[in-house]
């Protein structure tokens, strides 16, 4: 496992980013040579249109898929050299990711949606701070409702505290407000870049809605599977 | 946690879980109904020929323990038995099969008493007429029959003169020559075995080697207590046999019935596999939770099993007393519980590998 060391250098590292999908018989390029930087503790928002290759990238980051070509680096991890296995171990470690339908397991309560992310992790206890953070999230007392008994924000309030319940080095949200409405949406926008300001949470939200990439400190756009600066 | 994941996904989906472990809790029905079947009609068998109160069973030698084939032996060895050093009494008696597990005795009733007492009468008394007929209680209880009703059996009209007490001899009891005649082994008349008491039952291992000696492998001598030893299971070749093939049979089913649960719930749950594989979970970690549903769902069943085998066991018992006597037998519980997550395993595999092989982001996006 290829590590880099200094401190100083971005949480990821894209470079050359190349994915291309195998339909039928035909090569289908969703990332076309993408470099990213982003630094640690820092909020960006990547925006494009669907098609554009956002999810793509989204998937790739998080070690759910590997890329075709280009080197990836997850807080000094380079994802290329890892196994399948290894990229899980990443997963369970330094990433956390919230969805836009929530994808809470629905026979589990919030409170134990939260735990098995981190049974999966290996973890027993919460983090130190993370009932305080569970007040911030404004679900303390619903933890022991299923997601069938919450609605969509709170849903996705808990999916923010799944994500989180780890202390991932990187928080990835895809369109995490894309099936909100315009105040719960607000709400979880302000919850992320609470976070992010609060505790220093790296975030890389996915979304195609300007006025939620407008909470980032930074946005991209990705268009045809190439990155462009706002 | 993922204990309480799997339980939590178990009680999610309570019906199918219920129907899967009640088709499971079916087979261990059966292998414990068939198991306690078996032992119990061959414990019945034993108990009777204890009952009988002889020391020494003799049949003819080139017979197996468990023949049912009659009328081979010579009466007139009856009494060269009797004459023996130690043997206080020999009593001929003619077994015809009615039934695969029921035969009707030909016995001299005043002789037999002299064995054991005699038979204990529950309603009515001996036979005083050559077609009078014993029956135990257990087979009357079965056929409805009550003293005094006249009966047919062999093609030939019985009265119905006595229900005795069950566990000595046979359930149907007649007098001897009668059934002599009725089966053509009147003339010379010839019975199927010969039941020896002795003067001093210490004796018995003595004088069975003594009469097989003195019989040259005519007659075959038996203490009672080797003779009741091999009512067993693993005597009766077709019987085991039988289990063997309703055991394949219920891990067969096992398996069909966890493999179709299971193949369904990997599908039904696709996205919460590519959740979980977000999350983390490993590909081993995925098989791993479906395997321990399967193993649940095997234990359900066999408890559910157990249940079902003292229901049948209070059906059978009310419904044919006589002819299926089954027992509990406990000590196949885990063995038929083993059967169920043997077939449960097997089945919950491939749906597990095809879980734990689903690509989490076609998972994820799985409507």
């Amino acid at each position: 496992m290829n590590e880099m060391r200094n401190g100083a250098s971005p949480i990821i590292r894209v470079r050359g980013l190349r994915k291309i999908f195998h339909v039928g018989e035909v090569d289908v390029p969703a990332l076309r040579g993408v470099d990213l930087d982003v630094a640690r503790g820092e909020f960006l928002a990547v925006v494009g249109p669907s098609g554009s290759g956002k999810s793509t990238l989204f998937h790739i980051l998080g070690g759910l898929t590997p890329p075709t070509e280009g080197q990836v680096w997850i807080d000094g991890v380079e994802l290329q050299s890892l196994t399948e296995n290894q990229r899980t171990e990443l997963r369970q470690r330094k990433i956390g990711f919230v969805f836009q339908k929530y994808n809470l397991l629905p026979t589990l309560t919030a409170r134990d949606n939260i735990a098995i992310a981190q049974a999966l992790a290996g973890g027993a206890t919460p983090p130190p701070g993370f009932d305080e953070l569970l007040k911030m999230l404004g679900i303390a007392d619903k933890l022991d409702r299923r997601p069938s008994a919450l609605s969509g924000g709170e849903q996705q309030r808990v999916a923010i505290a799944r994500a989180l319940v780890n202390q991932p080095a990187i928080l990835l949200a895809d369109e995490p407000t894309g099936n909100l409405d315009t105040a719960n949406s607000n709400a979880v926008l302000s919850i992320l870049r609470d976070l992010n300001k609060q505790k220093g949470q790296t975030i890389l939200m996915i979304t195609h809605n300007p006025e939620a990439a407008a909470f980032a400190d930074r946005i991209v756009t990705m268009r045809d599977g190439q990155m462009h600066a706002a | 946690m993922i204990n309480k994941l799997v339980l939590e996904n178990l009680k999610h989906r309570w019906i199918r879980t219920f129907l899967s472990a009640l088709v499971i809790g079916v087979q261990v029905m059966s292998i414990l109904t068939l198991i306690g079947l078996s032992r119990g009609m061959l414990h019945d068998s034993a108990e009777r020929a204890k009952g009988t109160g002889a020391d020494i069973f003799l049949k003819p030698g080139t017979q197996g323990q468990f023949s049912l084939a009659s009328g081979q032996l010579n009466a007139k060895f009856v009494n060269f038995i009797a004459k023996q050093p130690h043997v206080v009494q020999a009593v001929g008696v003619l077994s015809i099969p009615i039934e695969v597990t029921t035969t009707l005795s030909g016995v001299d009733i005043p002789e037999f008493s002299r064995l054991n007492g005699g038979f204990k009468y529950i309603e009515g008394g001996p036979p005083t007429a050559p077609n009078d007929l014993l029956s135990d209680e257990y087979w009357a209880r079965q056929h409805h029959w009550h003293v005094g009703q006249t009966v047919t059996l062999l093609n030939h009209q019985w009265r119905l003169c006595g229900i005795i007490q069950g566990g000595m001899l046979s359930r149907l009891v007649v007098p001897l020559e009668t059934l002599q005649q009725l089966t053509g082994n009147a003339n010379p008349p010839r019975v199927s075995e010969i039941l020896v008491k002795l003067d001093n039952p210490a004796l018995t291992n003595q004088e069975v080697a003594y009469l097989n000696h003195l019989l040259k492998g005519e007659l075959q001598a038996i203490s009672i207590q080797d003779f009741v030893s091999q009512f067993n299971i693993n005597n009766v070749p077709q019987l085991r046999v039988f289990i063997w093939i309703v055991v394949s049979l219920a891990i067969v089913v096992g398996f069909l019935v966890v493999f179709l649960s299971m193949y369904t719930a990997v599908i039904e749950r696709t996205r919460e596999i590519g959740i979980l594989k977000a999350l983390g979970a490993k590909p081993i970690k995925i098989l791993d939770i479906l395997v321990r549903e399967a193993f649940v769902l095997a234990i359900l069943g066999a408890v559910l099993g157990i249940g079902l085998s003292y229901v049948a066991k209070v059906i059978i018992l009310n419904t044919a007393p006589a002819s299926l006597p089954v027992v509990n037998v406990p000590d196949w519980w885990p063995i038929a519980a083993a059967i169920a997550v043997i077939g449960a395993l097997l089945g919950a595999i491939f749906p597990g590998l095809k879980a734990a092989r689903q690509d989490a982001i076609e998972a994820l996006a799985y409507e």
